[in-house]
């Protein structure tokens, strides 16, 4: 009758591997396992000793042992007859981690979407509606005014598209399913309001630093705090300058009407994978409520699944997603990477709107809503023969500065028109000073608490700044 | 142990010993955990479908030892992470391995209602009553009287009692599977690396969610050696932290794993409403003689008075006819009672401010609104008022003109109060002479498709509205 010994192999150990913990001592039955005696040299540690006279090859000390190459079994090769010298690590293990190919792209395609009459939404509505044409299938959120409805209707189409709606138990855990199902390489998107803004932003830092694409709508409310569900643009500071912990930026796109909230959520999806980078929508509560004409696109997004994806299957088990880098030289080499990015965007990705800006002296700055109202104002002041002219970045960061530039060779007066307390014009002063521009007097129109510029409150600021421009030439 | 990278290429690049070894402090249990999940994984034959989320905590560099998809997590928020995956692609078998800080503290929203939520995910719990990677901090689930950094002298009631995690989940709805298992002596550790096979199985099966507390030794923070750890756990914590299954139900396989999200333009088109009919137009020209190329109008009243609904219908009409058009509803609060409020605006070309401030029709469906936004309107402009509500009327700026419509009356007298609205829009017709009648009456038509029964109701509604505007009392 065969013995367990000579059918199950007994344990091998290399001395340098194991730190001494002595757990194995217990788990043997057999007293084979003893507490060494002599520190080791490559290691500082005691390595256990291993006599295996009386080893049944039970190995109850193999499964004790913490370390995946501490105690192993020993294979046939192995056998150890007296003395031997220990094989090169990276011969007996080879050198890859894991011997797989790398993964490839495997590129979304566009699918034809046939024509439609224009349909009649709301900009939370438009929004949700890019996200779907844009091939996001993925929705997760938490319930906030004035941005909840974008989800409501996600919440109603998706089950009907085999995609996912899931309502979180709090922004915190929205965000990082977004981590979770971007990490996976599929577009996801989320609908917020300002206070649920703030707690995502450790999220979209983890995703920055992962490098991970993500849509975020804020439909940005009155604040600080609580505050209100009134329209505000307060939340530019945050969504330019303040993504979460660390070195971090992320475009940030300003729509203007619900048409630029469908237009511009699909242009966020395709920059934020073209990035791969977190994208935010920043819209205020007018215009996440505003009913209005949108016309749809010719087709429609069915996304791929990108080479770096953590999907779950043979080809991308090699990926990881992360945004730990322990050693100071490569976090500090992985920030490089980034910076290098953030100025690929800040020259590629710049876009204005420009409204009878060729000949203007007063130069109005504004976006979202107040852009509008601005617009009604240029319109207005023009007749009563003010040279005024709307400037309205649609991407907040980067600013757009280029287009901005030649507006300096005419303009007298630049009056920004804001629902904030100049953190637009903070942008716009940062782009200017680190293009090194000379500007003409900077002076502002705002409104915050939840109300938005009206459109003769524009107009008696720019007559303001028009009549000092008078006085001067006087 | 295939399951294991055979060079741990991210541990400090894979350098010297740490190509082969791990992080962790000797006789760590986490190791154990390890070579039990790999080992299951290995079993299942799951290596490739595998998603291992890490989060913060000593095992958050689980990824520097596992050949599996890896994914590292913020702290606390792993299960939602697995979600995310999970969600993502249904047939990746997802793994959340926390530590007791991040899965019993700062994540304890995720924990809980990631569990609720019964999808199959996996989740391993490491209990070792102490924080280790900040450095021996008091854990959730520290035993009373047990020194920490941050208990010096012994945990009190006050700082919270021990928490018992597997418990806790095992009273929820959504698990299938709840044990906690042990690593302190041989027997204890065949259990362990059963009950993860198990929980792995329960998801390849698509049966749902699966929770293993693991009781784990960390010697460093404990300030003992391994086998004092050992002894520790078995006769300090395990009296608080009582050993075996906590649930486990027969469920039937119910997960879709091969579940793909549809891509079909025309269902998409139908699902958001996008028809190909034009609509037909009935509008001989934009209606300049309402004072220009853009006309605004302001729609007031309380909630329930279909304010909002009443503007939505005119501003879809405006679309119907070609033009441009904007609405912008009050919301909030306000709109469950209280002012209800609508600004809309059709335009010619384009609108381009979205506001009324300055209305050149205002609907004033009762007293207050009327009192509020009658200063408002421009000169030239219009206000329609419910007469049956309105009664004493404030006074209105020069030039406004001013029409009573009995719209509550008229509703009460179809027996569906709640078309008043509908026979403001046919005094606004009527009144403004915006757009033909059947502009009108096309876009309610189409907006009750799917209740046809509504329709005469409507109709005759915004009949009356245009009769009873055009004859005042």
């Amino acid at each position: 009758m065969a013995t367990p010994a000579l059918t199950r192999p007994k344990p091998f150990l290399e001395a340098e591997y194991c730190k001494g913990c002595l757990r194995c001592i217990d788990a043997c039955a057999k007293d084979c396992i003893t507490q060494g005696e002599h520190i080791h040299a490559g290691t500082g540690m005691i390595p256990v000793h291993l006599d295996l006279e009386d080893c049944n090859g039970c190995q109850l000390c193999i499964q004790a042992c913490p370390e995946p190459f501490g105690l192993r079994p020993q294979l046939p090769a192995e056998t150890i007859e007296g003395d031997f010298d220990l094989e090169d690590p990276s011969k007996l293990f080879g050198a890859k981690a894991t011997g797989l190919p790398a993964a490839v792209d495997h590129p979304g395609i566009e699918l034809p979407l046939s024509a439609s009459e224009p349909l009649m939404l709301k900009g939370t509505y438009a929004s949700a509606i890019g996200a779907l044409l844009a091939g996001c299938r993925h929705v997760f959120g938490y319930p906030i005014t004035p941005s909840t409805e974008g989800a409501e209707l996600m919440a109603k189409i998706l089950p009907k598209l085999d995609g996912a709606f899931v309502q979180a138990v709090s922004e915190v855990a929205a965000v990082n399913m977004m981590y979770g199902c971007s990490g996976a390489g599929l577009p996801c998107i989320t609908f917020t309001s300002s206070p649920g803004f703030s707690l995502m932003l450790e999220g979209v830092s983890y995703m920055i630093g992962a490098e991970l694409p993500g849509v975020f709508v804020n439909i940005m409310r009155g604040g600080p705090g609580l505050g209100n569900i009134g329209p505000e643009q307060s939340d530019i500071k945050l969504a330019c300058r303040g993504l979460g912990h660390g070195n971090t930026h992320g475009i940030v796109l300003a729509p203007a009407t619900p048409q630029e909230m469908l237009d511009l959520t699909r242009l966020a999806f395709e920059l934020s994978f073209k990035y791969r980078n977190p994208v935010v929508l920043l819209g205020d509560g007018y215009l996440g409520q505003m009913t209005g004409v949108v016309r749809l696109p010719a087709t429609l997004t069915k996304p791929g699944l990108p080479a770096w994806a953590v999907w779950g299957d043979k080809e991308h088990r090699p990926n990881l997603i992360c945004s730990i880098f322990l050693t100071e030289s490569d976090l500090e080499a992985h920030n490089v990477h980034l910076n290098a990015k953030y100025a690929e965007i800040a020259a590629q990705e710049q876009r204005a709107d420009l409204y009878r800006c060729e000949d203007a002296e007063v130069v109005l700055v504004a976006c979202n809503t107040p852009a509008r109202m601005a617009k009604g104002a240029v319109e207005n002041l023009r007749k009563q023969g003010i040279k005024a002219g709307l400037f309205r970045p649609i991407t907040l960061w980067p600013f757009p500065i280029d287009a901005f530039k030649p507006l300096l060779a005419h303009a007298q007066r630049i009056v920004m028109v804001e629902a904030s307390h100049g953190q637009l014009e903070d942008e716009l002063r940062l782009a200017l000073s680190k293009a090194e521009l000379d500007h003409p007097p900077i002076t502002s129109v705002q409104r915050f608490g939840g109300m938005l510029p009206q459109q003769d409150e524009i107009e008696a600021g720019v007559r303001a700044a028009a009549l000092s421009l008078e006085e001067v030439k006087a | 142990m295939s399951v294991f990278y055979d060079h741990f290429e991210r541990h400090s690049h894979g350098e010297g010993l740490k190509g082969h070894s791990t992080h962790y402090c000797p006789g760590c249990g986490h190791g154990l955990a390890h070579r039990d999940l790999a080992e299951a994984i290995e079993a299942l034959g799951i290596q490739d479908r595998t998603v291992l989320v890490s989060p913060v905590g000593c095992s958050v560099f689980a990824y520097y030892y596992f050949d599996v998809g890896n994914t590292q997590a913020a702290h606390g928020r792993a299960p939602a992470v697995a979600i995310g995956h999970k969600l993502a692609n249904p047939d990746s078998i997802v793994i959340s391995y926390q530590g007791d800080g991040d899965l019993a503290s700062i994540g304890l929203a995720e924990t809980v209602s990631t569990a609720q939520m019964g999808i199959p995910l996996t989740v391993i719990f490491i209990n070792n009553a102490i924080y280790g990677m900040t450095g021996g901090q008091l854990a959730p689930t520290s035993l009373m009287g047990q020194k920490t950094s941050t208990s010096p002298d012994g945990r009190t009631s006050a700082m919270g009692m021990p928490l018992r995690m597997a418990e806790l989940i095992a009273q929820l709805d959504g698990p299938v599977y709840v044990e906690r298992v042990a690593l302190y002596d041989a027997k204890q550790r065949i259990k362990a690396r059963k009950a993860i096979e198990k929980a792995l199985r329960i998801q390849k099966e698509g049966r749902g969610y699966a929770f293993i507390e693991v009781l784990a030794e960390c010697p460093t923070h404990l300030k003992m050696n391994p086998t004092e750890t050992e002894k520790w756990v078995k006769e300090c914590m395990e009296p608080v932290y009582p050993l075996g299954v906590k649930k486990d139900l027969t469920v039937e396989p119910w997960w879709d794993s091969a579940k793909v999200p549809s891509f079909d333009a025309g269902k998409l088109l139908t699902l958001i409403g996008a028809g190909k009919e034009p609509p037909t137009r009935h509008a001989k020209t934009f209606p300049t003689h309402l004072g220009g190329n853009d006309i605004s109008f302001k729609l007031a009243g309380s909630g329930g008075d279909g304010a909002q609904t009443a503007a939505l219908l005119l501003a879809r009409a405006s679309i119907n006819e070609g033009f441009d058009a904007t609405n912008i509803p009050s919301y909030g609060p306000e709109s469950r009672g209280g002012t209800s409020y609508a600004d809309v605006h059709i335009a010619q070309e384009e609108v381009l401010n979205p506001a009324a401030p300055d209305p050149m029709v205002l609907v004033a469906f009762n007293a207050p609104s009327f009192a509020k936004f009658a200063s408002t309107v421009r000169s030239g402009g219009v206000i329609i008022y419910d007469s049956t509500v309105v009664q004493d009327l404030p006074p209105v700026p020069e030039g406004v003109r001013v029409v009573g419509v009995p719209m509550t009356q008229v509703a009460q007298g179809l027996e569906r109060p709640m078309v008043k609205n509908i026979v403001a829009l046919g005094a606004i017709q009527a009144v403004t002479q915006i757009f033909p009648g059947e502009t009108f009456l096309a876009t309610i038509r189409t907006v009750l498709k799917d209740k046809p029964a509504l329709l005469p109701l409507n109709e005759a509604a915004f009949a009356a509205g245009q009769r009873h505007a055009l004859t005042p009392a």
